[in-house]
């Protein structure tokens, strides 16, 4: 099996020294980033990507590192969901339903125990899913010329809104946002300025960076600013008597995890859905198959296996879009879009063939990493429960900070730092008003390939607009493209999980 | 109300997108399409977005009240004020003092929050500079 021996190389550059310390650095961060509220998977990896870019690691390397947080911030969201009732991020909502009450019944060693062990199952599974998928997808995606292109980014940005959206409309105008503003500085075909206003700061474009840790990080912090809050929540002194899940409770879910993986993963693969369905779906089908007795909602184990093993097969899953075609489907997964950018790297069919290390090497992290985060949450979920007490009035400055230097490592200059808190400004007011905030960053990530893909396309066919549509793969795209935004018109109702607008995406 | 404002703000913009797309000089070398056509495509997709929440709007928000929006704007206000403080007071000084501020906008006691602000800053100093050696600004006392 060619795949064997290319996991196999794989491997062998993850298991180096620097890479295993990076990885147990990365998983580490990424648990306490997840647990703690506030702070998701998205900009825990925004606030830590222009970090990684400063300290100079090469490509590999600065993957595997951001790759553990995404990881570690996946299996870390599900303890402030069990222990406060309060998800520590969008997609461990549904753990709150069943883990919450399983703590109430003094059993919160037991849930966290078990939702960490189905978070490792999802994941683990989920990664072997990547492993033989991507390379079929890569074989498609290979044919695709820059028609095939063009429909692909539409298709991203039809479904982006996702499943799960409530206005279609909303979620154009933040895509289209987000295009506007890629547009900014000097066009690539032809090199005429275009939206400058003759500022030269402005010739090289919006860094995707400035305005990813904008939008999530200090958006956030004003959001914070709303409320006169800031005491610890208190509730995170429950005793944890022990963190191990009895024999007989593993037993009893085994099958909820294997269902909820694979409703999971190929939620995670669909464009547009991520981790938040792949939770809500698994969550909702393991109720309607093994809720017999009405137990889910009181404390079932079951309640706290499903939505995490869904989220986190969810979350590896949706890695093979993003691998294989360049196009992520969730809003985590175009933060690390970006940060495949940032280093350089341009993801697609192309990886694959050109860079097979950089490939195999983060899936051979992953791997690595989820073996990681398995040991390290088990024992030291009671560390960090302790962080979680760690009040936001004091958390928030030092993310603040924090965002600051990464984004002043880049470049050293004032005027992305204004920039910065400008798209924080933008980011505040648009989440207010239920702009999902992922199409615009989509939109600035895209644009550029968009468009020149665009502009070949007619180039090749003397302007004819026919080949946008005149391939069976292209229109094979633009049909699942207009089916998935009209999906949410359709079905959406039923699977709309109810959502906390404070919760970080 | 407030996604009336959203759809009529869009429209604006999109209106004054169109018309900077127009103003785009194009050189002697170009495409089939030039360097115009995708930025005014995007522009009128915008616009006719924005025709939906003007048209049927969400229910509003929770705006907070002034009280907080005074207190987000002063936290604003305090961050542009931070980058211009960078580069001439120096990372640790102007750190400190803008983490402090926030804390104590965020609810921390005054003695606590100045705790805060130096730990936070001198933290950040010492990994991220010192451990890690990123560079940070630099004041005119060398950090």
């Amino acid at each position: 099996m060619e795949v064997f021996s290319q996991l196999a190389d794989g491997f062998a550059v993850a298991l180096t020294f620097q890479n295993l310390a990076l990885a147990l650095v990365g998983c580490f961060l990424g648990t306490i980033i997840g647990a703690l509220p506030g702070l998701g998977p998205s900009n825990g990896v925004a606030i830590l990507i222009p970090v990684a870019f400063t300290l100079g690691l090469p490509a590999t390397p600065a993957l595997i590192l951001l790759t553990s947080v995404y990881y570690g911030a996946m299996y870390g969201g599900r303890i402030s969901s069990i222990l406060l009732n309060i998800p520590g991020d969008e997609p461990a909502l549904m753990t709150t339903l069943d883990g919450y009450p399983m703590a109430k019944k003094g059993q919160a060693g037991e849930a966290l125990a078990l939702s960490g062990i189905a978070s490792f199952v999802g994941a683990f599974f989920a990664t072997w899913g990547l492993v033989f998928l991507a390379p079929q997808l890569v074989k498609v995606a290979l044919l695709f010329g820059p028609a095939e292109y063009f429909a692909l980014f539409s298709l991203a940005f039809a479904t982006l809104g996702g499943i799960a959206s409530q206005n279609q409309a909303k979620a154009v105008i933040a895509a289209m946002i987000g295009l506007g503003i890629a547009m900014v500085g000097v066009d690539h075909q032809t090199g005429v300025p275009r939206m400058t206003f003759g500022n030269i700061h402005l010739y090289e474009g919006i860094d995707f960076l400035v305005a990813i840790v904008g939008l999530f990080a200090i958006s956030e912090v004003l959001l914070f600013l709303e409320h006169k809050a800031g005491a610890a929540p208190s509730e995170a002194n429950q005793k944890l008597a022990r963190v191990t899940a009895p024999f007989w409770m593993l037993k009893k879910t085994a099958g909820t995890m294997g269902r909820s993986t694979i409703i999971g993963f190929l939620a995670g693969v669909l464009p547009g859905a991520g981790a938040s369905l792949g939770s809500f779906v698994s969550y909702t089908i393991e109720k309607k198959i093994s809720d017999k007795k009405g137990t889910f909602g009181t404390g079932d184990p079951r309640g706290v296996a499903a939505p995490e093993a869904g989220n986190n097969a969810a979350a590896g899953g949706a890695l093979v879009p993003m691998l294989a075609l360049g196009v992520p489907g969730s809003g985590t997964t175009a933060v690390l879009l970006a940060m495949l950018m940032a280093l350089n790297i341009t993801p697609g069919p192309l990886l694959f063939t050109q860079r097979p290390d950089v490939v195999w090497g983060l899936i051979a992290a992953l791997f690595i990493g989820n073996i990681m985060l398995l040991c390290l949450n088990i024992p030291l979920v009671g560390l960090f429960v302790r962080v979680l007490r760690v009040p936001s009035k004091y958390l928030m400055p030092a993310v603040t900070m924090i965002s600051f230097v990464g984004i002043y490592g880049i470049s050293g200059s004032t005027f992305d730092l204004l920039m910065m808190i400008i798209f924080g400004v933008v980011g505040y007011v648009l989440r207010k008003l239920n702009i999902p905030t992922v199409p615009i960053i989509l939109g600035i990530l895209l644009g550029n390939e968009m468009e020149k893909n665009l502009r070949r396309a007619l180039e090749i066919s003397n302007g004819d607009v026919n080949i946008l549509w005149g391939s069976p793969l292209t229109i094979g795209i633009w049909v699942l493209a207009i089916a998935g935004f009209i999906a949410p018109f359709v079905v959406g109702r039923f699977l709309r999980p109810k959502k906390d607008p404070t919760v970080a995406p | 109300m407030s996604d009336r404002v959203l759809g009529v703000a869009c429209l604006l913009l999109s209106a004054f997108y169109i018309f900077m797309a127009t103003q785009i000089q194009t050189s002697f070398i170009t495409d089939y399409l030039g360097p115009k056509f995708f930025p005014i495509l995007i522009a009128s997709l915008l616009a006719i977005a924005a025709i939906f929440p003007i048209i049927k709007p969400d229910p509003d928000p929770d705006w907070p009240g002034i009280g907080r929006l005074v207190e987000i704007v002063f936290a604003v206000a305090v961050m542009v004020a931070y980058t211009y403080a960078l580069p001439v007071a120096g990372f640790v000084v102007s750190t400190a003092i803008t983490a402090g501020i926030l804390s104590w906008r965020l609810g921390a006691k005054p003695v606590a929050a100045a705790t805060a602000g130096v730990s936070i800053s001198v933290g950040i100093y010492v990994v991220f500079h010192l451990i890690l050696q990123l560079s940070l600004a630099r004041g005119p006392w060398g950090f």
